[in-house]
């Protein structure tokens, strides 16, 4: 059974800091939030919903214990819907509307809320602990690294300078800027308000249209330190990669994604979920591909995952008319594009996390309403969606708009 | 009672004190443990008694573990000897709890303090127990060190080290003690929390008493087996023991490149041990204590490290007959670096030395670099002005042979011209009695062609030093045609009086050390030659654990002193040379002048001062790199294996002896992967077919020169080791 995508919808996202616009508000209370502005903004029928799948990645403290349940429940949507958290760290708000679109192509369900939430302001990055990080006999024999690291080896190996990667952060946010100022994420963005209907944000707050590249170039790299004296992770990735003499630290806070409070749901349903609520499908899933590559340079998974989605829907890369590649790091999205030969006029074409800030497990499910709206707006039939995940892991979805 | 005896003074206090028989160290055995156990408990049941301090009747605590033991669950491989070994360690582990616990058994029990006071030097188990005490005090001495080398040996400590010096000083500062196995003397350990006081060597024994005196009933609960007890720095899943834990797992795995399985061992011995109880921590660490032990690289190490450099120490190799010389007087002949060198270890031995050049002012310029060397040491706090004069002012300096008839040996330094040394060997014989030993520092000349100008060649013999000679370990002693064991014996002695590990090895061109090193060396260029990447060689080499790669190591010793070998190579062979890769590549950098370090040029590029910058870029040009880059693990086996060929080599020619001094030289004086015992432990820890194989499929690739040597082949047939097990 085809599924489809019927809308998309997503909060501004805010600075994660104590001082961003939703850092007053709970994970579970802005996940609730935007699960009954889907529901309701569509009139869909409750009882047609089989599950709610969410994203989430840091989850601990109040985005521990299952936040999917938590969110379900707080939300409007009766006791009945469940609820499922998932976790594939930068990849899940993704991989929460492939399962979701997969359960229903195996005939499980005929409606989902999928989506997912990351409150960084409120859980920090990390705060959940991570065997991977710190278990010696996993640690030391995959030889980790902070992802920092990972980027500025994938832009080692592949040549991009420092100037690539600033060039490439500084027509981020132009472009980000400019699809603000053209209304284009206007029919996804549900603005949040407090409880006494107070607005508290709406519009994403990280951006810096003023940036260019000649600006961006006065930051200091960011991983330096880390890489080539305390603790000195550049040795740990160049056992893993010896033929590099050294790695060169090309990222810093501007060409590398914000740090922001999120979250996004995507309705995703059958034909007959549809009829039901009297809705027309935006989209269909024509693909959907995951896969794991080698922890240390961690982020080139997007490349794999996409060569894989490409080959099930037995599509090239010039059959795609949009690309939406998680910015995680400039030198992620440059390193798409060199291995697959997507060109940047269709890639990020209203910019993305560098500009506009990453919610871990929001983002995927951010990015494939955005490449909705696109298609619609540039009036355009294909787009991929991709993004690098932690621990060497890649996700993507290709969809066409019906 | 054997190794420690019991007494009980006025006040109450037991003192149960450490005198293995027999040995001038004390060495814990499994008798050692039931005997300090039966005397703890005879304190603990003992009414009379307040508390015990354990120390030692010998000039020092505690050496460590028997070697026995170790070598006995080393030896036990299989799924079965692992269990024995569990079950030992964990009947330690309850004796060193029983003491921690001061006895009690119940809630309500009262606890008996122990204190231990270490009157010297502390390693190993000897540390372990004192970390099981309550308080540990030290004899304030200079010549004492304290701390856990197990790592140096592949090892880690298994009696419960690393639970309590974690839990005592948390992970950050505990790690140079446990990974690095840096063993401070006193009063640095106590700075850095290894011990709790120091006290007066003499009243060392009533400070313990003073503090058992002192102690109240919560002196003698261990800060971990207090409630609400927080490792020092977070543990591993607290938000800054998180950070503490990521970044000492990078680090130690950057200094190990991957090639010591004792540190990753013990990182998880560590990590897991956190998330549980103390008693499960102390489980926990027994297990992979065990499994370490049947692990080929500690045995090896141990062997190589400890007991062959031990016995090779010693004289194993010494001709018998001919009796010890006293060296108080000794010349040395060209005073360029390596004779000036020479005579600096020399005069720190307390031997007078005669330093000659052609004119008196090269002697000077010679103790001249004497003297910067001891300036450096001062300025790192390793010498006194008073011991630099002291050593000083036994180096005279002087022209000619003059006088150098009263040295029991002379040593001859100059540069490598066959014709030089000759005249030297020449004028020098008239002008010394034939029962001088005349030694020359030569590298590559062959000691029985160079002893054709000696008069008497009985008494001529190589004695081959590396550079810079204060650093070098190593000294190989060259045994030519018509050298005597008189000679041989001398030059030993003179070697072991300078506490430099000696090796006597038969006379040919390159020696021991150098037969096996210029092959790495040319091996590095061949690779480059191949169009492998300088980085991937490099790196490669460091992650087979050796110091240094084989470019830099070019660049170190120069390419123009390796053209001119290069250059002899080809005379000797003549027509039957073959240029290969290497001596393209060699030759290309001499003709572009990129001559090495010195130069400020080479394979590498150097900044101010001649410090290393990077691989120079040029080199990816000058020779082209190859389109696939070959497998690491291939670069890794070409750089170690053709490192073992070359000893295997040598020892079938009959130029090495013995294979207790291949490995120890290989280790000590180049640094040859040093977690193997150097290669002939390799071999035997790999197995000779397996290195048979390793050999046949890099020889079809890449030549002859790793062809098995049909010695090795031999033992691969039959099965037999090198070295027998420990």
């Amino acid at each position: 059974m085809d599924a489809y995508i019927y809308d998309a919808v997503r909060p501004p996202r805010g600075r994660g800091r104590p001082d961003g616009g939703l850092h007053e508000v709970t994970a579970v209370r802005l996940s609730a939030d935007i699960i009954d502005a889907i529901i309701e903004r569509n009139g869909v029928k409750p009882d047609t919903i089989a599950d709610v799948i969410w994203g989430n990645v840091t989850q601990i403290g109040e985005q521990g214990g299952c936040i999917a349940r938590s969110a379900a429940l707080l939300s409007s949507l009766p006791d009945s819907v469940a609820g499922l958290t998932i976790n594939r760290f930068c990849a899940s708000g993704l991989e929460a509307a492939n399962l979701a679109a997969n359960q229903i192509n195996g005939g499980h369900g005929a409606g989902y809320v999928a989506g997912g939430v990351e409150m960084m302001s409120r859980v920090p990055m990390g705060s959940d602990g991570a065997a991977l990080v710190v278990d010696p006999s996993l640690a030391m024999n995959s030889c980790f690294v902070p992802q920092g690291i990972s980027a500025d080896l994938i832009a080692t190996l592949c040549g991009f300078g420092r100037e690539d990667c600033d060039r490439f952060a500084a027509e981020s946010q132009r472009r980000a800027a400019r699809a603000w100022k053209e209304r284009r994420f206007e029919r996804s963005i549900q603005p949040v308000h407090d409880r006494i209907g107070m607005l508290l944000l709406d519009r994403d707050e990280m951006l810096r249209p003023e940036t260019t590249a000649e600006s961006l170039a006065a930051l200091e790299p960011s991983f330096r330190d880390i890489g080539t004296s305390l603790p000195g992770f550049d040795k740990v990735a160049l056992i893993k990669y010896p033929h590099l003499e050294k790695v060169d630290h090309v990222h810093h806070a501007g060409n590398s994604s914000g740090i922001v409070d999120g979250a996004a749901a995507v309705l995703i349903g059958s034909r007959d979920f549809g009829t039901a609520n009297g809705l027309e499908p935006r989209a269909k899933f024509l693909a959907t591909a995951k896969c794991g590559t080698d922890p240390t340079i961690m982020l080139t998974g997007t490349v794999p995952a996409s060569r894989m989605a490409l080959d099930q829907a037995g599509m090239s890369i010039e059959d795609i008319d949009l690309f939406e590649v998680n910015e995680a790091f400039a030198s992620v999205p440059l390193h798409f594009m060199t291995e697959l030969g997507a060109t940047h006029e269709r890639l990020n074409v209203n910019g993305g996390a560098i500009a506009m800030g990453h919610p871990l497990g929001a983002t995927g499910a951010m990015l494939l309403g955005t490449a909705l709206d696109e298609l619609a707006r540039s009036d355009r039939e294909t787009a991929l969606v991709t993004l690098c995940v932690a621990g060497g892991m890649g996700a993507t979805a290709i969809i066409e708009r019906t | 009672m054997r190794d420690f005896s019991y007494s009980v003074d006025g006040d109450g206090i037991a003192t149960i004190a450490w005198n293995v028989p027999g040995r001038s160290m004390n060495v814990m055995s499994w008798a050692g443990f039931a005997e300090i156990d039966a005397l703890v408990r005879k304190g603990f049941a003992d009414d009379a008694v307040r508390g015990i301090v354990i120390t030692s009747a010998k000039e020092h605590f505690a050496g460590g573990m028997d070697l026995k033991i170790l070598a006995r669950m080393m030896a036990a491989s299989d799924r079965a000897g692992r269990a024995k070994s569990f079950k030992e360690m964990s009947g330690v582990h309850g004796i060193l709890r029983r003491i921690e616990l001061a006895g009690r058994k119940g809630k309500d029990d009262v606890g008996k303090p122990v204190v231990a006071a270490l009157n010297g030097t502390t390693m190993g188990i000897g540390y372990e127990l004192a970390l099981a005490c309550h308080h540990i005090v030290c004899a304030d001495r200079k010549d004492a060190q304290i701390g856990l080398p197990e790592i140096k040996v592949g090892l880690f400590p298994g009696a419960g080290g690393t639970v309590r010096l974690v839990r005592r000083l948390g992970l950050e500062a505990a790690i140079p003690f446990l990974f690095k196995g840096i063993t401070p003397a006193p009063r640095k350990a106590l700075a850095a929390g290894l011990v709790d006081q120091l006290a007066e060597p003499e009243k060392l024994v009533a400070a313990a008493k003073e503090w058992i005196l002192n102690a109240d009933e919560g002196a003698t609960f261990k800060p971990w087996d207090q409630a609400g007890f927080r490792l020092p720095g977070g543990e591993p899943y607290s938000r800054k023991g998180f950070q503490t834990f990521a970044g000492a797992i990078a680090a130690i795995n950057g200094a190990t490149q991957g090639v010591y399985p004792a540190a990753r061992a013990m990182m998880s011995a560590i990590y897991e041990g956190l998330q549980v109880p103390f008693e499960a921590a102390i489980r926990i660490e027994t297990r992979w204590f065990a499994g370490m032990m049947t692990n080929p690289s500690p045995s090896s190490m141990i062997r190589t490290n400890f007991v062959h450099r031990l016995e090779l120490r010693r004289g194993a190799r010494r001709p018998r007959k001919v009796p010890a010389t006293e060296i108080d007087r000794m010349g040395v002949i060209g005073a360029g670096m390596m004779g000036s060198g020479i005579a600096l270890v020399a005069a720190q031995a307390g031997i007078e030395v005669e330093l000659r050049d052609q004119t008196l002012e090269l002697a000077r310029k010679g103790r001249q670099a004497i003297e910067e060397i001891l300036d450096s040491e001062i300025s790192r706090n390793k010498l006194t002005p008073g011991k630099k004069g002291e050593i000083l002012s036994r180096v005279s300096c002087g022209s000619g042979y003059a006088g150098l008839d009263s040295c029991t040996l002379v040593v001859e330094a100059v540069t490598e011209h066959p014709g030089l040394k000759a005249e030297v060997f020449k004028q020098l014989g008239e002008c010394v009695g034939d029962d001088v030993v005349i030694a020359s520092n030569t590298s590559s000349l062959e000691i029985s062609s160079l002893a054709k100008s000696v008069p008497c060649p009985d008494r001529f013999v190589g004695t081959h030093f590396f550079s810079p000679v204060h650093r070098m370990a190593l000294v190989e002693i060259v045994r030519g045609s018509s050298t005597s064991d008189q000679a041989i014996a001398v030059a030993f002695d003179f070697a072991q009086r300078i506490r430099k590990i000696p090796i006597i090895v038969n006379d040919c061109r390159y020696f021991y050390a150098n037969r096996c090193i210029v092959p790495y060396l040319r091996e590095g260029m061949r690779m480059i030659g191949e169009g492998v990447s300088p980085a991937l060689i490099e790196n490669s080499a460091r992650q087979i654990g050796m110091p240094v790669g084989p470019l830099q190591l070019l660049d170190e010793v120069s390419i123009e002193l390796a053209v001119h070998l290069a250059n002899v190579t080809r005379k000797l062979q003549g027509e039957g040379y073959v240029a290969d890769d290497a001596d393209k590549v060699l030759f290309r950098m001499y003709e572009l002048g990129r001559l090495g370090a010195k130069s400020g040029a080479g394979f590498y590029e150097y900044g101010d001062r001649n410090v290393r910058t990077g691989i120079w870029p040029g080199l990816g040009k000058e020779f082209k790199l190859r389109e696939g880059q070959p497998p690491p693990q291939q670069v890794r086996d070409r750089l170690l294996l053709i490192q073992v060929v070359a000893a295997v080599k040598a020892f079938e020619d009959g130029i090495l002896e013995d294979v207790r001094e291949g490995d120890v030289a290989a280790v000590f004086g180049w640094g040859f992967a040093p977690w193997s015992g150097g290669p002939f432990q390799w071999i035997d820890g790999k197995g000779a077919a397996e290195v048979c194989k390793l050999c046949d499929r890099l020889s079809a690739e890449h030549g002859d020169s790793y062809s098995s040597p049909k010695l090795l082949a031999d033992y691969a047939e039959s099965g037999r080791r090198f070295h027998d097990k420990l």
